[in-house]
């Protein structure tokens, strides 16, 4: 499955769309961008409620394809605007943390 | 449009330090006008116009349930339901600043969530006061005369040279060979943390060296970067590429650890709530950044800086 295919799998609300598509590797939960620095990897899709800049830097650095912010957490515009000139997509979703790894986690297994 | 035209970014570095170094606590009004969940609207307005306020926390036995603003008293003017209850039409998810957060977060949180008004808390949760634009332009105004009275009378024109010449070294050095990268940190800036990190990314990634040792140097990088925005007054970040490595030089100007066996132990953390709700200070920087170095050499002692040395080996001629 592709990033741009999260929209529709998981029902999310895409904030920012300028991204290169290509295929989702899996995903990483995490608030801690620390942890996120050590474990996510290339191409995964971060599900977290950590909406700020730093996020983006760290989602850049790592090369993370998405950053999915749940609980409906307000999106500041210059984490928008960080994630545009990085060409991270992000996406926000009224869903736990729990509920959207759950969504990613069988999308991704089925295989599609 | 914005309610505080200070680019909290690119600003001026003295007026970068002014709101880096104040803190929400210098600015905030301590005395607090509230009003209680089952006040009615009308009544809140009353409280306004006598009081001469615009907006009002709502307390529930002391604890924060909502905010209340003149544009809910006019609305419910407007709509007929002056005499509901503030509850019923107050905004629940109140976004909240802390009384030790640097000026500069009250400045990005007006120019960024639209509200005019954010309720202060204390460490310990309690609301211990209330910011709005008009606090933070008074506090600036008191502080800029003061700085330009200092630059005025000379004392400060050392200072900026000096500032001058770091600025100067921030941007050089790109682009040669072997290549020299060097950036300044500011402490709490938060706005610019992970900037000689993204910059060191690309730099490595336009020589072409292998993704591993570009995550490797990146982890090592951002988690030293981070620590003097967290941690320190504020430092240097300077990078060497060469053809078999990374050189990163992480030198802050203070105030030093006092128990480095610690610091280097995972999950230890001296970082206060408000750095651990931006998803920092989990106790795990200092521990990535030895892990992704080959070697890791650092030296610190209270009263002076915490200066480190990390090579991050690139393993050169493999295509990966």
């Amino acid at each position: 499955m592709n990033i741009s295919d999260l929209k529709g799998r998981l029902g999310l609300e895409e904030l920012q769309g300028a991204y290169e598509d290509r295929p989702l590797t899996g995903g990483y939960s995490s608030d801690l961008l620390s942890d996120v620095m050590a474990k996510a990897e290339k191409d995964q899709a971060l599900i977290t409620i950590q909406a700020h800049k730093n996020t983006v830097a760290v989602a850049t650095l790592v090369g993370l394809a998405a950053v999915i912010v749940c609980n409906a957490r307000p999106v500041p515009q210059d984490m928008i605007d960080a994630a545009r000139d990085e060409g991270v997509a992000v996406f926000r979703t009224g869903m736990t943390q729990f509920q959207a790894a759950g969504l990613l986690y069988a999308a991704l297994g089925s295989g599609a | 449009m914005e309610s505080i035209p200070i680019d909290t970014e690119g600003a001026s570095p003295v007026v970068l330090e002014l709101i880096y170094r104040l803190k929400v606590s210098d600015v905030m009004t301590r005395e607090l006008v509230t009003a209680a969940p089952g006040d009615s609207l009308r009544s809140v307005q009353h409280l306004m116009r006598d009081r001469g306020i615009t907006g009002a926390p709502v307390l529930d036995g002391g604890r924060l349930v909502g905010i209340v603003s003149i544009g809910d008293v006019i609305a419910a003017l407007d709509g007929g339901w002056i005499d509901e209850p503030t509850e019923s039409r107050m905004t629940r998810s109140v976004i909240v600043l802390e009384e030790d957060m640097p000026l500069s977060f009250a400045i990005s949180y007006l120019n960024r969530y639209g509200y005019r008004r954010f309720p202060v808390m204390s460490r310990d949760g309690a609301l211990v006061g209330i910011v709005t634009a008009a606090d933070i332009i008074r506090a600036l105004l008191v502080e800029m005369n003061r700085e330009v009275e200092r630059l005025e009378s000379g004392l400060a024109r050392e200072n900026a040279r000096q500032r001058a010449a770091q600025a100067a070294g921030a941007g050089g050095g790109e682009g040669r060979e072997p290549l020299l990268l060097s950036f300044t940190t500011r402490r709490f800036d938060f706005e610019n943390a992970g900037k000689a990190s993204t910059e060191l990314k690309k730099a490595l990634k336009g020589q072409g060296v292998d993704p591993a040792t570009i995550r490797r140097a990146a982890i090592a990088s951002y988690e030293l970067e981070l620590n003097q925005v967290i941690h320190s007054y504020g430092g240097i970040m300077e990078f060497s590429i060469g053809a078999d490595g990374v050189e990163i030089l992480a030198k802050d100007t203070g105030p030093g650890i006092p128990d480095l066996e610690s610091a280097l132990t995972e999950g230890f953390s001296t970082a206060n709530q408000w750095i651990r709700s931006l998803g920092f200070g989990a106790g795990l920087g200092l521990p990535n950044a030895k892990r992704s170095s080959d070697e890791f050499f650092i030296e610190s002692a209270p009263g002076s800086g915490t200066t480190v040395r990390a090579r991050v080996r690139i393993i050169s001629e493999e295509k990966a």
